[in-house]
């Protein structure tokens, strides 16, 4: 492990006011970061100097800060979630910048994630999305079969699991050119058409879940396969190829 | 106050079915005319406001999160304890109940806990049946590990993200009703005060972020699933935007608040880097199935490492303490968590920690002998009887990464060292606060109508919570207790009709909120609301942490007192009260954090006794194990609100019944 040691840096960061004004790109300059700090950290202590200064500190969204809870989003130097991969903005350190560099930050940028302020971005949409099919339809009474009762081979749990891992961030959407939500929708409708218990509705829930998405106005996917470059879980593109399966099967029938 | 936690009569074993039984009802067609508003989306509060859905209630859910997907339960790692016996280690509902209360070092319900463990078969069926992908077997069986402070395997989990698939299914669950219309979803809201009309619980006060409107929400029953109070230490493994607010708020309306002194902090995360640290990542204690922890046994080779001169692989095996492994050898590297976090800082003191901090405080969580084990059953498994020392070591660490990958590289992350090739470094940090809302047997707190769940209460986990049973209580909470126990207080409400908004009741509290938010915003002080929440934390830390003292407690409460009254005269809090403030948000958080971290320590200073998490270092035994007084402090001490000063607040005591179960000093060796 190299030790940590302070750099300085100068930002580039979106301020935007609010959701109807125009924003711009703003220069500050930040003096030693320790290079052990976490990127959210190092905006941490710019809005302090900012506060300390009496100026508008930077919004931005963040909660859990281990890479799991998906609020934390930005574009860093034109890239989804930073300069490092399978990692989420919360998990970069600044140990992946140099003395003296310039970082750009900036929101998602997608129709369908509109700016609410500076770097705070509105993914409501991905709800929306998951209210429309995004469920097994059971209801809660305790008197379900036994857990065991339907054993599933561990290639489909596997596999399963992996596509449940998305955390609704929206890299995928700001990364794509065409602004497209087919992985993280991909992700959800394999997680439940890999399970014995997500395939008896396997056909209403692509349906309804595409038309919510298409609704949003999330572009369409054209296979550049950004997404799961810039996916900090790893979901791959299959989930993409499987809805597609799932979507043809269901308009058929 | 008399508290009465309404505990059935009759049989532990009987309690629950007979009480379900006899509980009154409402019927379907009166429930569209009852509303319930829910405040956090968390296992508790999804699981509760879906389950309430289903049933034909209107609900109003509130989180302050952009989706309700994103409430902390989402980070919990290792699993989720059930009854299942699919191991046939011997496990039952009786062994998880007897585990639970003495793991709680026998300051919980006894009623509470049985309940929790006759119902925790039904989470797991109930969430395999909504498509949580839970880890399995070959055979296409669900596969479970051990926690600390069981001899059994019960733990059910999804690789290192057992909450998250857990929560994303209650999210599921949710994200159906509000489809379908009956449950209306209020992202990005956050409660600041509890309305009560003629003694019961109304509605809230609530403030959309986005706008900063002030919002009124009436509703005939009010559930609280706000999560824990960790954030009082400013440094904890909770998600930043946690808070203790509406816990806090319905307190000063009258809700009691049980044993704030409890505190879990737990033993393995990773350890603090500087002094703009943020927050604390655990590493699951799952990890302590497969890792064993230790230090090195010669002060000096400690030093050197801390130096950088020396690597812990080149420590021989002999001179490495296993300090668990020697103290606890029944139970080893698997102590509970409050034990674990001990033993470690008692390590740390001495001048064994490896880490190169202000504090030299951390100690080695090591994968080498595992990654041996796995390697060779591995290569067997495949076959092959004969591998060479690096097919088996490659095989090892090919089923930690299986196992674990997700943790492994989060660690990698965060700290730039490999965990395969050396073995982590980690330290105790808060983590988990078995305190919280005083609630009766039917999760009621002592204002009628205003239920809380989850970490917000503080019913079943006594003074320490055993590995992976947050997660069982917050679904246990929400899918099999509210909606029971809700209803039959919602019985008596189908006649009241549509509750005003406009009540002298609702245009005070909002009067109160705005007050208070013009307050903090006109201060005009110098200082950030970090720069307090900060000090705030050190003196927790320093004084109300792993190990407490009655001159460190009256300091700390003398502190926290000062603390307040500097914050409110030098608080700065830039923007405007009508948009986005983050700022804002965190200010009225934290004027909460100091009020309840006064009564913290207060409450640690009058238990006089040592138990589970709460370490009164005048009252040890002579191996340094906890020694608690059960003759004088078995009880839940519950806390009323006197008005500003915390200092008048007035503990009243709920004696504890140990009718099943001998209550006896906890031995894990």
């Amino acid at each position: 492990m190299s030790a940590a040691k302070n750099i300085n840096i100068n930002l580039k960061i979106w301020r935007q006011k609010n959701a109807s004004s125009k924003g711009s790109m703003e220069t500050y300059k930040l003096d030693n970061v320790s290079t052990a700090s976490s990127f959210l950290e190092m905006l941490d202590q710019l809005n302090e100097q900012l506060i300390n200064e009496k100026k508008e500190p930077v919004a931005f969204d963040h909660d859990c800060r281990e890479g799991i809870c998906g609020m934390c989003s930005l574009y860093i130097n034109g890239r989804a979630h930073g300069p490092d991969t399978g990692i989420t903005t919360c998990q970069l350190h600044m140990r992946m910048f140099n003395d003296g560099d310039t970082i750009y930050i900036e929101p998602w940028r997608s129709k369908a994630f509109p700016v609410i302020k500076d770097l705070v971005v509105d993914r409501s949409a991905f709800d929306r999305i998951q209210q429309a099919g995004g469920f097994v339809s059971v209801n809660t009474s305790g008197n379900t079969i036994d857990a065991n009762s339907i054993p599933v081979p561990k290639v489909d749990a596997d596999k399963a699991f992996e596509a449940a891992a998305c955390i609704g961030c929206g890299a995928c959407v700001a990364t794509c050119k065409n602004g497209s939500a087919m992985l993280f929708v991909g992700a959800k409708v394999s997680q439940y058409a890999l399970l014995p218990q997500g395939k008896v509705e396997a056909t209403q829930r692509v349906l309804n879940m595409v038309r919510q998405m298409d609704e949003e106005g999330f572009g369409n996917c054209t296979n550049t396969g950004a997404c799961e470059i810039e996916c900090p879980k790893g979901i791959s593109l299959e989930n993409i190829a499987r809805m597609n399966r799932e979507y043809l099967k269901a308009s058929l029938k | 106050m008399k508290l009465d936690s309404k505990i059935p009569a009759g049989p532990l074993k009987d309690k629950w079915t007979d009480h379900k039984n006899h509980l009154k009802l409402v019927a379907p067609n009166n429930r569209p005319k009852i509303d319930i508003i829910v405040v956090g989306t968390g296992l508790a509060g999804a699981s509760a406001a879906a389950s309430l859905g289903e049933m034909g209630y209107n609900v109003k859910a509130f989180c302050f999160q952009d989706s309700p997907r994103r409430a902390h339960s989402i980070a919990a790692q290792g699993g989720i304890n059930a009854a299942k016996n699919y191991q046939n280690d011997g496990d039952s509902i009786y062994r998880l109940f007897y585990d639970t209360i003495k793991g709680g070092d026998y300051r919980a319900r006894e009623a509470n806990v049985h309940r929790l463990a006759e119902v925790s078969g039904n989470i797991i069926d109930q969430c395999v049946a909504q498509g949580v992908p839970f880890a399995r077997e070959y055979g296409g069986m669900l596969d479970n590990r051990s926690f600390g402070g069981t001899q059994v395997q019960r733990t059910f989990y999804a690789a290192g993200q057992t909450g998250q698939q857990l929560l994303l299914g209650a999210y599921s669950a949710l994200s159906r009703q509000i489809g379908l219309g009956r449950v209306k979803m209020y992202n990005r809201h956050e409660m600041l005060d509890l309305v009560k009309v003629d003694g019961k619980a109304r509605g809230i006060i609530a403030r959309n972020l986005i706008t900063g409107e002030i919002e009124r929400h009436s509703a005939h029953a009010v559930v609280i699933a706000s999560g824990g109070y960790g954030n009082v230490y400013f440094l904890s493994t909770n998600a930043m935007g946690s808070n203790v607010t509406a816990g806090w708020k319905i307190h000063k309306q009258g809700a009691l608040f049980a044993n704030p002194c409890y505190v879990q902090i737990h033993p393995t995360c990773i350890p603090v880097h500087g002094t703009n640290q943020s927050k604390l990542t655990l590493m699951s204690e799952s990890l302590r199935n497969s890792g064993r922890i230790w230090v090195p046994k010669k002060k000096e080779d400690a030093e050197a490492i801390r130096a950088g001169k020396l690597k812990p692989t080149q420590i021989a095996e002999e001179d490495r303490d296993y300090y668990l492994e020697r103290k606890y050898p029944a139970f080893g590297n698997l102590v509970p968590r409050d034990v674990a976090s001990r033993a470690a800082k008692e390590v740390c003191d001495a001048g064994h920690g490896i880490e190169a901090n202000d504090t030299n405080e951390g100690v080695y969580l090591d994968f080498s002998t595992e990654i041996q084990t796995k390697g060779k059953q591995s290569a067997y498994a495949k076959g092959n009887h004969n591998p060479t020392p690096e097919e088996i070591t490659a095989l090892g660490k090919q089923w930690l990464e299986e196992k674990y990958g997700n943790l492994f590289t989060m660690y990698q992350k965060i700290t730039d060292e490999n965990p395969y090739e050396t073995p982590m470094k980690i330290y105790p940090a808060v983590h988990y606060t078995m305190g919280g809302v005083w609630v009766d047997y039917n999760l009621q707190s002592t204002i009628p109508g205003c239920f809380v769940a989850g970490e917000a209460n503080f019913s079943d986990h006594g003074a320490n919570r055993l590995g992976a049973s947050a997660l069982m209580q917050g679904l246990a909470d929400g899918y099999f207790v509210l909606p029971y126990t809700i209803s039959n207080y919602l019985a008596d409400e189908i006649r009241t009709g549509k509750i005003s908004t406009d009540s002298p009741e609702f245009i005070e509290a909002e009067a109160r909120v705005k007050d208070s938010i013009s307050k903090f915003l006109n201060n005009n002080g110098t200082k950030s609301v970090d720069y307090f929440h900060k000090k705030l934390g050190l003196i927790m830390w320093n004084k109300v942490g792993m190990g407490r003292n009655e001159a460190g407690l009256k300091e700390a409460i003398a502190e926290i007192a000062q603390l307040k009254e500097d914050f409110y005269k030098d608080v700065y809090v830039p923007g405007s009260a009508d948009e986005l403030n983050p700022e804002l948000e965190k200010v009225l958080r934290v004027a909460d954090f100091i009020e309840l971290g006064q009564l913290m320590a207060m409450d640690a200073l009058q238990r006089k006794e040592s138990c589970g998490g709460h370490f009164r270092e005048e009252y040890q035994d002579a191996e340094g194990e906890t020694l608690r007084d059960d003759e004088n402090f078995k009880f839940v001490g519950a806390w009323e609100y006197k008005g500003d000063d915390i200092n008048k607040e007035e503990l009243h005591k709920e004696e504890l019944k140990y009718e099943e179960i001998k209550i006896a000093a906890r031995n894990y060796k």
